[in-house]
């Protein structure tokens, strides 16, 4: 009774901590790559701490380091100097205790798997029970909205399915965190609306912390709590700009004057950011 | 009905090719013989030694019906072959030396044993090679310079050391069947174990996969598509193994045995009915692994 007592207090001081401590911190984080024609900085003296639940998008040409900050976080590339910490630890211990999911550019689901076999093979690679795994596989489908089609293999289903199946993939071993690198990039712009929407109401439901990487203003503005505007060359943050947006988005507030005010203030940053150069 | 349609015209074509090749080379012992026998034939001046194939036909078109009836021709007649190929298989006992199937099952075995012995080898290599940089860098050139070497150059020579430490019969010719079966399957192992791309690695990564994992769920179902024609080319090679390892043992029986044989007697039907049991096993082969792959790739959903 008493270490129960405790167990819950204990539990209650973790969600204190959470408050109080950013999810994602990075304190003057630079990453320089060696390459053939001299160095490039991918990221230079990048500052940014993303709350819990919150929607950060990253907005920018290509080569401003977006994608590569998001590999940073997921401990998929290595910073060259300055820190950063992902749940209060190393990108590489949070990697390892599994705490965020990850959503590439394309679907890459695995030809020889069902839709299902594909979103158990994460709950597989951490050993989880067999009843669990079903279990888990039929609640992330119901949550993309492909439920009866575990059994169907990838190319049976569309580019919008697949990439939702890989979104259920990333939601399937329940991280707190999810990291979207591009996700819709490849998609047409309808179905690109309505994942969109999708993503918002899941983000609602699951109340997951979000990093999402993009090159539509439109996208970034429609779904972020934050949206972080990078630029080349080096590639560094040039504005970070708080939503006053609602958290209920239906599609139409894209035409109020909010929403335009906010896109125009990413299109200003993402200019300045070219001035130097042109 | 499209490909039935375009195999029978090739077949028809090399048929027709074959039919017309047979009088033209063995006209000059079809005039000989007629000339010990007293028939009256056309021979140039010079003999018939130096007599050429086409004019000896040309002169002598009365004869041509006998060039697809001899009994040691030059070029057997299709005829020919396909009758002794039927005499060998359906009309003698399975257990007759003379019988191709008894010969035929004599080289299949030390196919099969070969091939299963090269693609473990070819499969073992191409996963050490993708795992160790050490093999990376030293397994390849010695598996390619392997290759170099004329097969039937070494074939005597692994014969001989194996009959010298004792071991004769099937192992040496599997193992010849070996060296020439692996090859095929490391190259394909080897791109296949690779294909799956840095974003599929990184996927696995983010889920902090052991090497293991790694192995097993991605690197080889990926490989599994390019093993497949690896395996039909081994499959083949691994028969011209066997039968060349028959070659320099004398060996008594087998494919190669039967061809060397013939070649000894001057029985060329037998030779070209051997050459053509061979080419059915080689033909059976590669379309059993053909159905293999089928079978593999859909229930892994990746035939459609």
């Amino acid at each position: 009774m008493r270490a129960n007592l405790n167990a819950s207090k204990s539990a209650s001081w973790a969600k204190d901590l959470n408050m109080i401590q950013p999810v994602i911190e990075a304190n003057r984080l630079n990453l320089t790559f060696q390459t053939n024609d001299g160095p490039v900085h991918a990221l230079k003296d990048v500052d940014l701490e993303i709350e819990k639940g919150d929607f950060v998008s990253f907005i920018g040409p290509s080569g401003c380091g977006k994608t590569t900050f998001l590999r940073v976080m997921a401990d998929l590339e290595k910073p060259t100097s300055g820190t950063i910490t992902v749940n209060g630890v190393s990108p590489e211990e949070a990697r390892k205790s599994r705490a965020y999911g990850y959503v590439f550019q394309a679907a890459g689901l695995y030809p020889w798997r069902t839709i299902g076999g594909n979103i158990r093979l994460p709950l597989e690679i951490m050993g989880l029970s067999k009843s669990e795994q079903a279990e888990r596989v039929a609640r992330v489908l119901d949550l993309v909205e492909l439920s009866g089609f575990e059994k169907k293999f990838p190319w049976q289903l569309s580019g919008g399915m697949q990439q939702r199946a890989s979104i259920a993939r990333a939601l399937a071993f329940d991280a707190d965190i999810l990291l979207m690198d591009e996700p819709f990039g490849a998609l047409d712009e309808i179905v690109r609306d309505r994942l969109n929407e999708q993503l918002l109401d899941l983000w609602a439901r699951t109340g997951k912390t979000i990093g999402f990487v993009t090159h539509s203003i439109p996208e970034a503005v429609y779904l972020s709590t934050k949206i972080v505007v990078m630029s080349p060359r080096p590639g560094r943050i040039t504005d970070i700009i708080e939503s006053p947006l609602p958290k209920d988005r239906p599609l139409d507030i894209r035409d109020t004057p909010e929403f335009i005010a906010v896109a125009h203030r990413v299109r200003e940053g993402l200019r300045a950011g070219h001035g130097d150069e042109v | 009905m499209k490909t039935v349609l375009s195999i029978g015209v090739v077949l028809g074509a090399f048929y027709l090719l074959w039919m017309a090749a047979v009088p033209v080379m063995n006209i000059k012992w079809e005039v000989s013989q007629a000339q010990r026998a007293g028939v009256e034939v056309w021979l140039p001046e010079s003999g018939i030694r130096a007599a050429g194939n086409w004019q000896l036909l040309s002169e002598n078109l009365h004869l041509a019906a006998g060039t697809y009836a001899q009994e040691k021709p030059r070029l057997p007649s299709p005829v020919q072959v396909f009758a002794e190929l039927w005499e060998t298989t359906v009309e003698k006992k399975i257990t007759s030396k003379r019988s191709l199937i008894f010969h035929a099952q004599v080289t299949l075995s030390a196919t099969l044993l070969g091939f299963a012995m090269g693609t473990a080898l070819g499969v073992v290599l191409a996963v050490g090679i993708v795992h160790l940089r050490v093999l990376d860098a030293s397994v390849m050139p010695w598996a390619i310079a392997s290759q170099t070497i004329p097969i039937l150059a070494i074939a005597p020579m692994i014969i001989v050391v194996m009959n010298s430490v004792g071991i004769t019969g099937l192992v040496p010719k599997a193992i010849i069947s070996a060296y020439l079966s692996f090859f095929p399957v490391v190259v394909g192992m080897v791109k296949g174990l690779r294909s799956p791309d840095a974003m599929q690695m990184d996927l696995l990564r983010t889920y902090s996969a052991s090497a293991g994992q790694v192995f097993w769920k991605l690197r080889l179902p990926a490989a599994l598509p390019f093993l497949f024609p690896s395996l039909k080319v081994g499959i083949a090679a691994a028969l011209v193994g066997a039968i060349v390892g028959e070659l320099p043992t004398g060996a008594v029986a087998g494919l190669g045995a039967r061809l060397l044989a013939g070649s000894y007697y001057g029985q060329t039907i037998q030779i070209w009915s051997a050459l053509f049991g061979a080419a059915i096993v080689a033909a059976c082969l590669v379309g059993l692994i053909g159905f293999a792959q089928t079978v593999v790739l859909r229930r892994m959903g990746m035939a459609r």
